[in-house]
């Protein structure tokens, strides 16, 4: 048994680590590290730094742009840069759409999109959640009919986090309402967010960022030719992406970064003229979520371990999901309590960059409710772990 | 990295649990766990065989020179059985005390007869009061011409009554909780003025309290330097910790396995319990604490065998102590809660393992005092 990395995987997180150091921008890095928000353009820029260094889509088929990396290798820059602080990587071309198009693409449509997703030229969204189908996604009611060399599309989709950003959406479409099953009839479409009838309204959260959003189809007339899969094979398409899900889905490296940066703070934040840190209840819970955190960093290790003997994540990943973010909320959680009264004030008059931090943290915290709620919530998770872990 | 087993490993795992099905049932257990002794002549023999008592002991002593990741599987493997056989106390303990701190003549006496299973030995260390302050110890060790004389009282000493010799800590100088005047010594039994005070424990394990009045023994008794024992100490009891997180997940393992085979067979309201929600995710908490104590249990025996540097490893110990110790709560109560009242029966093995998971929650100290002792190395 071996806790570690080889020291050929140690030297290549040696290697990414020197990278990051001199590649991440400061700028981007400060955003991140303090909890400002990323713009567009943000999000493109580092994008487009990891294309040019060939790191953008590790996973993919060499001969699309992947870099023959192994899983653990995947797994160690992912962390990597998580724990560096880089701006996250929007999933939804790269590691969502691109994947269904290199399994059920036609080499058209693969011709025509994964560079340009490559490359960062085509933003993406995903279209699946709608008012009345969540959890049960099933359920969905946007319907597409078939006319001539077109699906016209009618219907919305909600909580489409950064369509405002989007040029491209897939969608999960109701194309045959006559279906036995709800799970069949629906098929997997490509729209171009600039076609005819689209609406796009944020959807105001309460820690006052735009993120997510509700997209309206107002008969949107989308080519035959951007349905991927058959007709009616659109929840195969949907059950391969959640099979598809991966490794680092816990964020390790992004949490250790911020329990460091926890650390830092109750150092500095006072009580009654010792550090806040040294307070026995705050620190026993800090460190109840550091011991966690270390045992769910070896928990991740071991499952990465499992794929070696080629079995296929599944149940592995939604505990890595549920005790991922069960991590990431409660040391935003003591973050926001680190502060003390000062959680309360979200800008205050003439502030300055410490300021700003310290009023992101409470906002931060409202907004990460959303991670045992999204990805399929921890309750769904802990079905599917009853279900094909545990047969029941 | 790699978290597989070696072959050896595996091996060793494989004879266990063939030991456990064939000589450890549960109808087994419950009549050993009856006889006079408490234990079996019959298993420690076959543990002796199958080289589990000699392999963390070194080589030039008949041993394998083992570490905590080699007896993991077989720890785990006692877990499952509930093993009550003084397997900590004679090879985890006292044995370690010798073979880290005692002389060539010490650990040529004792060791070799530790291996082939004809010595038995106990670790009379803590004392009432104490918790789990490792450095707590009031029993005295006075000079006595080239000897010492010590006089206290033990507590909780494992499988005492059945010891050859009991490794034995007393103060040789300072104050009770001082880290420095803490001295180990062989006491073998029967020596005049060691009295045993039996009794079983709540997980079905013998252990006795230790009266010490004027016992003397000579030089060739003291257990590496005067005064300093204490780090042997720390580092000893680290290593039997690391071997009981390892057992916790065994004992899990059952549990969870146990429970799960519950909610499929048992049937309310016209349908396995099991097909209810409610259950289903509770039953999922605890695959997934299962999993997190693997993981400690895993660190915890890493950083016994390989962390030279005291602090680091008492720090990541520590950290996995909490983890089991939660975990071992978790399990235990939910386990028992989802079995119902039968849970709670003498007659089915999960009670019995709801007994040793809360007694491995608190045995070297429970989360509390290692969510403290973490905390103060971090």
């Amino acid at each position: 048994m071996d806790l570690d990395y080889s020291a050929d995987d140690l030297a290549f997180r040696d290697q990414v680590s020197a990278w990051l150091r001199e590649h991440l921008p400061a700028d981007l890095r400060g955003k991140v590290t303090h909890y400002r928000r990323l713009t567009r353009d943000d999000l493109l820029r580092w994008h487009r730094i990891l294309a040019d260094k060939g790191w953008i889509a590790p996973a993919w088929p060499s001969e699309w742009g992947g870099t023959g990396w192994s899983a653990v290798r995947r797994y160690i820059f992912e962390e990597a840069c998580g724990y560096a602080g880089a701006p996250p990587l929007v999933p939804f071309g790269l590691m969502m759409c691109a994947p269904v198009l290199l399994k059920f693409g036609t080499d058209a449509q693969k011709q025509r999109f994964l560079p340009r997703i490559y490359r960062g030229e085509d933003f993406w969204c995903q279209g699946y959640s709608e008012p009345g189908s969540g959890s049960d996604l099933a359920s969905l009611s946007t319907r597409a009919e078939r006319r001539g060399e077109h699906y016209i599309v009618n219907g919305q989709k909600t909580w489409t986090t950064l369509a405002h950003f989007a040029d491209w959406i897939f969608c999960l479409v109701r194309s045959d309402r006559g279906a036995e099953r709800k799970q069949d009839g629906i098929s997997f479409l490509l729209i171009d967010m600039k076609t005819p009838g689209i609406t796009v309204r944020p959807l105001a959260l309460m820690d006052g960022g735009r993120e997510v959003n509700e997209v309206f189809f107002d008969d949107v007339a989308v080519p035959v030719e951007n349905r991927v899969h058959d007709e009616g094979k659109g929840w195969t398409v949907a059950k391969y992406l959640l099979g598809h899900e991966r490794m680092n889905t816990a964020r390790i490296g992004t949490s250790q970064r911020e329990l460091e940066s926890l650390k830092a703070l109750t150092a500095k934040e006072q009580k009654d003229g010792r550090p806040l840190l040294d307070d026995p209840r705050f620190r026993d819970r800090l460190s109840r979520v550091e011991i966690e955190l270390m045992a769910l960093s070896i928990t991740n290790l071991r499952f990465l371990d499992r794929l070696r003997a080629g079995t296929a994540p599944g149940a592995e990943v939604s505990m890595l999901k549920i005790t991922g973010t069960e991590i990431q909320q409660a040391l935003t959680e003591l973050m926001m309590q680190a502060v003390g009264p000062d959680a309360q004030p979200l800008a205050r008059v003439g502030s300055d960059d410490a300021d700003a931090y310290v009023a992101a943290l409470s906002p931060r915290y409202c907004n990460y409710r959303k991670t045992s709620i999204y990805a399929g919530s921890n309750e769904i998770q802990r079905n599917i772990i009853a279900k094909m872990a545990l047969g029941l | 990295m790699n978290f597989d087993y070696s072959e050896e490993q595996q091996l060793l795992a494989a004879s266990i649990r063939r030991l456990v099905e064939k000589q450890y049932d549960f109808e087994t257990r419950k009549a050993i766990v009856a006889s006079d002794t408490g234990v079996s002549a019959a298993v420690w023999r076959s543990l002796a065989d199958l080289g589990m008592l000699a392999l963390p002991l070194p080589s030039d002593a008949g041993g394998f020179d083992g570490g905590a990741v080699d007896l993991m599987s077989a720890m785990e493997a006692f877990g499952e059985a509930l093993l009550v056989e003084p397997y900590l106390a004679t090879v985890a303990l006292a044995a370690q005390m010798i073979q880290r701190g005692g002389t060539a003549e010490q650990r040529q006496a004792w060791l070799p007869r530790v291996g082939t299973g004809d010595a038995r030995l106990a670790f009379a260390h803590a004392e009432r009061g104490a918790r789990y302050n490792l450095a707590h110890v009031a029993t005295r060790a006075a000079r006595d011409g080239a000897g010492y004389v010590i006089d206290g009282r033990k507590s909780v000493a494992l499988h005492a009554a059945g010891a050859n010799a009991l490794v034995v800590t007393a103060r040789t100088s300072g104050a009770a909780t001082d880290r420095d005047g803490l001295s180990a010594f062989i006491v073998a039994s029967g020596t005049p003025g060691v009295k045993l005070e039996p009794y079983r424990t709540l997980d079905q394990m013998r252990a006795a309290d230790i009266a010490l009045n004027g016992v003397r023994v000579g030089a060739d008794a003291l257990l590496g330097a005067t005064d300093q024992a204490l780090p042997l100490v720390e580092e000893v009891v680290d290593f039997a910790t690391a071997l009981i997180c390892a057992e916790a997940v065994g004992a899990i393992h059952y549990a969870c396995d146990a429970t799960l085979e519950y909610l499929k067979t048992r049937k309310q309201f016209g349908a396995p319990i099991g097909s209810f929600q409610a259950l289903q995710h509770r039953m999922v908490d605890l695959v997934i604490s299962g999993e997190q104590a693997r993981s400690m249990a895993s660190l915890a025996c890493a950083s016994v065998d390989s962390e030279k540097d005291p602090r680091k490893r008492m720090r990541m110990v520590s950290a996995a102590k909490v983890r089991i110790a939660d975990a071992c709560r978790h399990v235990a109560q939910e386990s028992v809660q989802l079995h119902g009242g039968m849970g709670m029966t003498e007659e089915m093995k999960i009670s019995h393992t709801f007994r040793r998971l809360t007694v491995i929650a608190q045995q070297f100290g429970d989360a509390d005092y290692h969510l403290e002792r973490f905390a103060a190395l971090s």
